[in-house]
């Protein structure tokens, strides 16, 4: 069990036959589908609320109240999580810039950061208006066989290999 | 169901960290907590993500609606639009791609040192999250409830009982999980 945990990798089928039976637990023992979008949006009100702003003022605040609850309990736990599984097997590393973005556009963090927040910025816009995430829409909507979700899931994947294709020379690569 | 248990909100906060824990724990040993294979993913050079979340949803889809048929949970089926899910997973893909991890996975790179994702991404996607409460009221029930799909599920639309669509739908993902693992 120990050398499992110690593992620097597991076979995608096994880790995701995990994922499958952790959905299990969370419909049964916490009434909830595993999901991660809605947390940021609620850590953003918090913010905004920390800085003297009334977010609870604004429509979407009062559908979703900007505080700690279970789906950002889950969101904590899958930060925790990566980091006891990647120093368990010795794979944690600091590090700013990706293999593969160093290795097709310059080593410089600063522009890696850049895209970073500006990625980050479309995602959680993106993700809240198509009103979920890969987790959320990617795994249990589609597990429920919800219309939604695999009309999402495969908008996500089609708009983001055109993307990807855009970002990494157009093909010619 | 668990009523009880569902509604004890401090055993729900630990279970919530807990469940998280193993999520991330299963996220950063299938690889797709790191930027190289998301991308790897996007650019159709290796298919770890798509194994991993057709992995989850198979096994998945059996348990879940066992418990559901057996009453020991409920549906949560999220209702959408074409006016949210087209514009919506559009730029999510445009930030999928810019950033190289989704939410779930922006979390688990954070987690495994991954600074891009940890100081950038984080906050970036904070921030979007954010800027949606604000825009949200313009773009109002026009954009959002058009093309309404309501909360719909497969065999409603279909009009084929789950007890067929569930084992098949399964079939078919076990069969592509099959022709990916013969292509590669």
């Amino acid at each position: 069990m120990a050398d499992l945990l110690r593992m620097a990798a597991w076979s995608p089928h096994a880790a995701g036959a995990g994922i499958g039976v952790l959905s299990w637990l969370a419909f049964l023992l916490s009434d909830r589908p595993l999901a991660c979008s809605t947390s940021f949006a609620r850590t953003g009100g918090m913010l905004e609320r920390l800085l003297g702003g009334k977010p609870g003022e604004r429509e979407y605040y009062r559908k979703f109240t900007p505080e700690i609850d279970w789906q950002w309990m889950l969101v904590a736990g899958v930060f925790t999580g990566a980091l006891l599984s990647s120093v368990l097997s010795g794979e944690f590393q600091l590090s700013s810039v990706p293999a593969l973005w160093a290795a097709t556009f310059f080593g410089s963090w600063l522009a890696r950061y850049a895209v970073s927040f500006g990625g980050g910025l479309l995602l959680g816009l993106g993700s809240r208006w198509a009103g979920g995430c890969t987790s959320g829409h990617g795994i249990s909507g589609t597990l429920q066989l919800t219309l939604s979700s695999w009309l999402a899931v495969a908008v996500f994947f089609a708009s983001g290999i055109f993307f990807a294709w855009l970002l990494y020379g157009g093909g010619s690569c | 169901m668990l009523n009880r248990l569902h509604s004890r909100k401090r055993v729900q906060l630990v279970l919530g960290y807990l469940m998280g824990i193993v999520f991330g724990f299963m996220l950063q040993k299938s690889g797709v907590a790191s930027y190289d294979v998301i991308m790897g993913q996007l650019l159709l050079r290796d298919f770890t993500v798509v194994k991993t979340m057709l992995a989850a949803v198979i096994t998945g889809m059996a348990g879940v609606w066992i418990l559901v048929a057996a009453g020991k949970a409920r549906f949560h089926h999220k209702s959408g639009s074409l006016g949210s899910i087209l514009p919506g997973g559009i730029l999510f893909g445009a930030g999928f791609a810019l950033l190289g991890y989704c939410p779930g996975t922006l979390a688990a790179a954070a987690g495994q040192g991954s600074l891009d994702a940890a100081l950038a991404g984080i906050p970036g996607m904070i921030a979007g999250a954010w800027l949606y409460s604000v825009i949200y009221p313009l773009l109002g029930r026009r954009v959002l409830k058009f093309g309404d799909l309501g909360d719909r599920s497969l065999p409603e639309v279909l009009g084929v009982h789950p007890a067929v669509l569930v084992p098949v739908s399964m079939a078919v993902m076990a069969g592509l999980l099959l022709l990916i693992e013969l292509g590669a």
